[in-house]
């Protein structure tokens, strides 16, 4: 709090006159409210780099007479946001790009020039990003409130003979595209292979063949269909985006979400997060070609699908969490069999790791490959296990505490190598930290409801949770009678996919797999 | 290396019974709802209601669920008021009216299918959930049934998710370039229906609109049974099951007039 104060305090004297400060107590949350876009780069730079403060990402709002741009930034070890807000003019068509000074925002003005029209003074690389270029035609914003579809879909320009940009011009060298339909059971993406034969120089995704508009499609929406959106965008992961989007509403509409179902948010959150580590190791498996420790963690990311199942009905835990709580409770002999089913799971994966760990053909394949340096990772704002790997240490569930995490006992692994296979062992390590965090709920359960009631009401708030992949953030504004106005989605495969080239760099081709599968990325999650 | 052998032979057989008998282990699939026994019109129309993707229908005193539609949100079975049965199991696959015969193709594909997997849009649950049946849970391949990384080889092409504009062009590419006879499976409410996704600028009505579907597995996502029963199926090994749950309500007739 005294942090947050004495920021505004410094950041009006540095720029008098041009930036005004308020906080907010509740939350905690300050504001800077630019008045001119023009020191927009240099606060970002100033927050970034002399404070520590890590940018989150963006929110853009068309309101009825202007533009409300805000900022988002975080401190790893302050509780408390920080937003920059801009307000700008509708007519005003380009404002000043921060990426030249806080990297992390690069793909975040891609995302919004596309849907929203805007451009990016200094961005070195606009378009065919969200909307293909071979399909779109450049000048539709699907964002905005004027959007026509109808219009927009019948002015589509297909342009087969898109060729993706060459950035390697070496004689000999080529492109050589991988999807969006390739090799087995694998989500679609676009991968651009710049190499010159065996080996890889550099390798670029194009995401996005995936988008379902949902940030378009909630808007109008009344709360409880938007909670399907929120629930089933990225559905490996989908009670953590669910409760971030409840927790949002929920801080809009002041409810205070009973004590009983606090705790089995936190107890269903961990079990995600150790269903989709396993997962992942699964895969790291796999890409190895190890073929009997693949088959030995398929059996425990089934198991604990098995387990989530029986617990809560739903294998992938839908339906479970709505603003005001759960929709159902339980009871407490079945929180104590699921920890105690999760604790022996997370047994076997010890001993699965501790086998790992003497395979010297396995170690081989891992130790040096898609190596994030730590300076790379913190300029892309990496997040997650992937950011863990190499050294940053964040985690919201420390530094922004929500569901009572501060009253809890756990570590959060860093590794600092950031290969794959640091990046293994922090996924083993956040499993294990997982099942400690789970083993703290059932004595913490006293009887009583899991779902207070919620009365709607307007206003617009942040939903943030550490989810299994990283730091995920929902906003939500809400108009009247709870109908969804604006709804942003900042997720953690959207940060992590733009440091997807770093680790991807002067490889072997038989080592793709392996790098993708040891970052554990979702392209539903960034898709959205 | 000599480790991981004897690792995996004191692990022994995991395979599931299915489809000789039946799986019964907890969690294998969140099940679906049913019509309940006895229900009034009023609670008939507040399931209909409730129900956010239109699965559930009241009208001419007839209760449907079309199974096309539901997406698991357990709306219509918790809480209070009326509420729907719920039903276990996983044999959920049948032909569309556009397929009903039961074997598209000659005998001598029974035994072996390969099957290339598209992902149109999914969310990654139904995709996972694919995955899954290489497991040694499921183990696919004792049935004959295999993953293949290209169309040109491919029997059977399993479609996942709601079938966005961007993906639409690649998926019409790898059927075109599958080999006849070809079965398309359409794996997930996103695949069969709107979903929650559809209809916008961007995400489409499932597959049908693209593609002529021969097999549909409702569910979202279909667990791997399901999508296990769907191959039986699709290879003439399994019966279909029905589509859609339909009665008539229980005194219906009596309340409206």
């Amino acid at each position: 709090m005294a942090d947050l104060i004495e920021m505004t305090r410094q950041a009006e004297e540095r720029w008098p006159g041009l930036v005004q400060s308020w906080v907010d107590r509740r939350k905690p949350a300050a504001e800077l409210r630019c008045s001119r876009s023009e020191i927009l780069p240099d606060v970002a730079r100033w927050l970034a780099s002399d404070l520590g403060y890590r940018f989150a990402g963006f929110v853009v709002e068309e309101q009825p007479k202007e533009w409300e741009i805000r900022y988002l930034f975080y401190h790893p070890r302050v509780t408390g946001w920080v937003y920059v807000l801009l307000q700008q003019a509708l007519e005003v068509r380009a404002i000043p790009s921060i990426s030249s000074q806080v990297h992390a925002a690069d793909w975040q003005e891609r995302e919004v020039e596309d849907l929203f029209g805007i451009t990016f003074e200094g961005h070195p690389r606009l378009g065919d990003f969200v909307l293909h270029d071979d399909l779109w035609q450049e000048d539709v914003a699907p964002m905005r409130r004027d959007f026509d579809e109808e219009t927009a879909l019948a002015e589509r320009k297909p342009r087969p003979d898109w060729r993706p940009r060459r950035i390697v011009e070496n004689p000999g060298a080529f492109v050589m595209p991988v999807g969006p339909i390739y090799s087995g059971v694998t989500e679609s993406v676009l991968f651009l292979l710049e190499t010159v034969g065996e080996d890889v120089i550099r390798a670029f995704p194009r995401l996005f063949y995936k988008y379902r508009g949902i940030e378009k499609i909630a808007e109008g929406r009344t709360v409880e269909d938007c909670l399907l959106l929120a629930e089933r965008f990225a559905a490996t992961t989908a009670f953590a985006h669910a409760l971030a989007y409840c927790q949002a509403v929920e801080s809009i509409c002041r409810v205070q979400v009973p004590e009983r179902a606090r705790w089995l948010r936190v107890l269903l959150a961990e079990l995600e997060r150790v269903r989709h580590h396993a997962g992942v190791i699964q895969e790291i498996c796999e890409s190895t070609a190890l073929s009997v420790a693949a088959s030995q963690a398929a059996l425990l990311e089934e198991d604990l699908l098995r387990i989530s199942g029986g617990f809560a009905g739903h294998r992938y835990l839908f339906g479970l969490a709505v603003p005001g709580g759960l929709t159902v409770d339980p009871g407490d002999p079945a929180c104590l069999r699921v920890v105690d089913e999760v604790r022996q799971t997370v047994r076997q994966l010890n001993e699965l790791e501790q086998r790992l760990r003497f395979s010297s053909s396995f170690l081989d394949r891992l130790e040096g490959v898609g190596f994030i340096p730590a300076q790379e990772a913190q300029d892309h704002g990496l997040v997650g296990p992937i950011a863990r790997a190499s050294g940053t240490d964040g985690d919201l569930r420390k530094s922004q505490p929500y569901c009572g995490y501060d009253q809890l006992r756990f570590d959060v692994p860093v590794e600092t190598e950031g290969d794959g296979f640091a990046r293994l062992r922090v996924f083993f390590a956040e499993a294990r930290q997982s099942v400690q965090i789970m083993q703290q709920i059932p004595v913490r359960l006293n009887a009583g409801a899991v779902q207070a009631p919620v009365a709607y009401q307007s206003g617009v708030a942040l939903g943030w949770v550490e989810a299994p992949r990283g730091a995920t953030f929902h906003w939500v504004r809400l108009g009247r009678e709870g109908v969804i106005e604006r709804y942003r989605l900042i997720t953690p495969s959207f940060v992590n996919w733009h440091g997807f080239h770093l680790a991807a760099e002067n490889f072997a081709f038989q080592d793709f797999p392996i790098i993708l599968a040891s970052l554990g990325l979702s392209v539903a999650e960034n898709d959205r | 290396m000599k480790q991981w052998v004897l690792e995996g032979l004191h692990t022994g057989v995991k395979s599931t019974s299915y489809p000789k008998s039946e799986e019964r282990a907890a969690g294998v699939s969140p099940g679906r709802p049913a019509r309940p026994e006895a229900i009034s019109w009023q609670e008939a129309e507040e399931l209909q209601r409730r129900c956010p993707t239109g699965a559930i229908t009241a009208h001419g005193g007839r209760l449907e669920v079309d199974y096309r539609n539901c997406v698991h949100c357990f709306r219509c079975a918790r809480g209070s008021g009326a509420a729907m049965d719920w039903q276990p199991g996983y044999e959920w696959a049948y032909f569309t009216r556009r397929n009903t015969q039961s074997q598209p193709w000659p005998k001598s594909f029974e035994g072996s299918l390969h099957i290339l997997v598209v992902d149109a849009g999914d969310c990654g649950a139904c995709l996972n959930e694919v995955r899954q049946l290489s497991n040694p849970y499921y183990n696919m391949h004792r049935l004959g049934f295999f993953i293949t990384p290209t169309p040109r080889q491919a029997d059977i092409l399993l479609v996942v998710g709601s079938v966005t504009g961007q993906m639409k062009l690649p998926l019409l590419q790898a059927y075109e370039a599958m080999p006849t006879p070809k079965v398309v499976m359409a794996v997930g409410a996103c695949a069969l229906s709107c979903g929650v996704f559809g209809p916008s600028f961007v995400a489409g009505c499932g597959v049908s609109g693209v593609l002529p579907i021969d097999v549909e597995v409702p569910g979202f996502p279909p667990p791997p049974l399901a999508i296990l029963h769907g191959l039986l199926v699709a290879a003439g090994r399994k019966a279909p099951a029905p589509p859609s749950d339909v009665s008539t309500v229980e005194g219906a007739v009596a309340k409206l007039a």
